[in-house]
């Protein structure tokens, strides 16, 4: 409602401000990579890279740009909001934060989560010389290590990262496209190593293939620096799912073991006295009847 | 027997050939089949870590995968165009979304007033035939003011304007002004619309609030005590909060019952014409007997009028010769405590009492 204050000229126009209203089934989130002040060569690349991984959903900024999103974020949220994006990497470096990575989403147009992490070591796509994986794979992710569950700041950043890097939501997926992992594990010292492996399906003399890594980069090592996540609240508010989308539970249906479906239902008393019989001049109404 | 035996052992064989597909893991991982992810909570072994880091972590994801691909060669799956898909679950992880959830449209103060009498929206046909052009004509739209260009090329002046004014210029001035009443009520609604998802009550700083919520803000502080705002000292020139539904609010004060009744229209006017008819005088009993009083009082007192007058002219009509009691002359009240004085008793030393 609020920006159909002044009132659209042309129905393109009005078929544009309605999509910015709010959803209730919401498209895949876009990126938005935005360059910092300064940026290292390690920083410049990992962007690329990120955009490599997210290419549709992904929105680049060339320009550098003088944002401290803990700082103030208005102008980041601006730029999201002009750029119709809902999550942001911003890469910059500094002699007190070197190879600087703010990672964050918003909610409402304002921001939820930040995260800052910095690269320990980095090793970019073009430094593996293995076969890459397609474009608009939707890739395996998996956490590993017992310290994700730990503080909520790891639980919030697993939840991010997976938001960041699990792409479109699909409803079925070809076996045979099943092609990329991405891998976070949380080690002792709470640094968050990334790896991503192309997965090649082995023959295992049963139906379920063996899987086989070979690895393709990005290979990076972060540890965490600031963080600003939101309030459990707000969490909570920006999670709630409508009603319309929540599946209930279909009643009087089960499965069989052939994987057939069988519905019960249920018909009202039959009225025997209406029913149709073979027709006998026996049976036929007399006249007194009548 | 044999036969099925070296069956079995062939098989053992061939399955030797490959590598295994189970992985034992101490801790069940999660897996959520619809986002494709698993987590894994074991812990990770520190002497491998640091004797080869990437073998290391390429065989947890290794093993963590397999177990996320056995989960998915376990469902449904459906050929389409020539290629086998699995139908992935719903996503177990809840990840938050960019907007909230759309809530339900707001009425405008038109809509909410039509859904309150029950006014329906008549579809007005595209054309309708104007019988002085001779034509279909549209009723909106593309060339519907040609057609009314077309049907008012002349234009009577009253009598009672100028002459000399344009009333072509008058009719679209009206118009106009028409477009912009829609205009200011559309904004009207939008800011409606608003408010109703700001708080009525409280306050909403500086900026944000209007004078109004202010002043209502103050009004229902001040009221918000235990004795409901009796011993707040008052300000000079200051001024209660007024407007609908703001009692409510302000602790304290009454409610005032809504317009809309729980009686049907019709049954609650009919009430009330027949109560105009059919009135009847009330009988206040209390009034009726003190009517009754004086009137006797006032037939008595002629009566003895009648009797006085006729001492007092052999009197010689003197007034208040002898002290002690007057007799009063006509209906007046005795003051009080002007009758009963004690003679002997002298009234307290002081100021008069009044």
């Amino acid at each position: 409602m609020s920006l159909m204050i002044r009132k659209p000229k042309t129905r393109k126009g009005k078929q544009i401000l309605l999509a910015r209203e709010p959803q209730l089934i919401e498209a895949a989130k876009q990126m938005l990579v935005v360059e910092g002040r300064k940026c290292s060569g390690n920083i410049k690349t990992f962007l690329k890279d990120v955009h490599q991984l997210k290419k549709p959903l992904c929105k680049v900024l060339n320009r550098s740009n003088d944002i401290t999103p803990f700082e103030d974020p208005s102008s980041l949220e601006f730029l999201a909001l002009k750029n119709e994006c809902t999550l942001f990497v911003l890469g910059s470096t500094s002699k007190k934060r070197p190879d600087n990575l703010v990672l964050g989403r918003l909610f409402e147009n304002e921001i939820l989560d930040l995260i800052e992490l910095g690269i320990k070591q980095y090793a970019s796509f073009a430094e593996f010389s293995s076969e890459k994986v397609g474009t608009c794979v939707k890739p395996c992710l998996v956490f590993s290590g017992p310290k994700w569950n730990q503080t909520e700041e790891l639980r919030r950043l697993r939840n991010l990262l997976i938001d960041t890097f699990q792409r479109d939501k699909v409803k079925a997926i070809r076996l045979q496209g099943i092609e990329h992992v991405i891998s976070f594990t949380c080690l002792e010292d709470l640094s968050i190593a990334m790896r991503s492996y192309k997965i090649s399906l082995k023959k295992s003399g049963q139906k379920t293939p063996r899987i086989e890594l070979t690895e393709i980069g990005p290979r990076s090592d972060f540890s965490i620096r600031r963080t600003k996540i939101a309030s459990e609240d707000l969490y909570k508010q920006s999670r709630r799912q409508p009603k319309e989308i929540k599946v209930s539970k279909k009643k009087n249906l089960s499965r069989d073991g052939l994987g057939n479906s069988h519905g019960r239902i249920h018909i009202g008393r039959q009225d025997i006295q209406k029913l149709q019989t073979r027709r006998m001049k026996g049976l036929k109404k007399t006249s007194e009847i009548k | 027997m044999e036969v099925v035996k070296e069956i079995l052992e062939k098989q053992q064989k061939d399955l030797e050939k490959y590598k295994p597909i189970t992985v034992e893991k101490h801790l069940d991982c999660r897996i959520d089949v619809g986002t494709l992810l698993i987590t894994d909570p074991n812990d990770l072994d520190e002497g491998l870590l640091k004797e080869n880091k990437e073998e290391y972590l390429k065989d947890i994801t290794r093993d963590n995968l397999q177990l996320l691909i056995n989960e998915i060669w376990t469902l449904p799956t459906e050929r389409v165009e020539e290629s086998i898909v699995a139908v992935l679950p719903l996503p177990t992880t809840s990840l938050p979304r960019s907007r909230k959830i759309p809530g339900p449209k707001v009425m405008t103060k038109w809509e909410k007033f039509a859904k309150e009498k029950g006014i329906q929206k008549k579809k007005k046909d595209k054309k309708v035939f104007d019988e002085t052009l001779d034509k279909w004509v549209p009723t909106y739209g593309f060339k519907r003011a040609d057609a009314e260009k077309q049907k008012e090329w002349v234009l009577e002046v009253p009598k009672n304007v100028n002459p000399m004014e344009d009333m072509f210029q008058k009719k679209i001035d009206l118009r106009q002004e028409k477009v912009a009443k829609n205009e200011i009520q559309r904004m009207k609604n939008i800011v409606r619309a608003k408010r109703q998802e700001t708080p009525r009550a409280g306050y909403l700083g500086p900026e944000a609030a209007s004078s109004t919520q202010l002043l209502t803000a103050a009004t229902i502080a001040k009221a918000s005590t235990a004795s409901v705002g009796k011993f707040q000292a008052k300000i000079a020139k200051e001024k209660q909060a007024r407007g609908i539904g703001v009692k409510e609010l302000i602790p304290g004060s009454k409610r005032k019952a809504s317009h809309l009744s729980t009686v049907p229209e019709k049954e609650a006017n009919l009430d009330l014409i027949r109560s105009v008819l059919h009135k009847k005088p009330k009988i206040d009993v209390d009034k009726a007997v003190s009517l009754q009083k004086k009137e006797s009082r006032l037939e008595r007192e002629a009566m003895e009028d009648g009797g006085q007058r006729k001492k007092k002219g052999g009197k010689g009509g003197k007034k208040g010769g002898s002290g002690g009691f007057k007799k009063s002359k006509g209906g007046k009240k005795p003051k009080g405590g002007m009758g009963q004085r004690a003679p002997g008793k002298k009234n307290a030393i002081g100021r008069k009492r009044r």
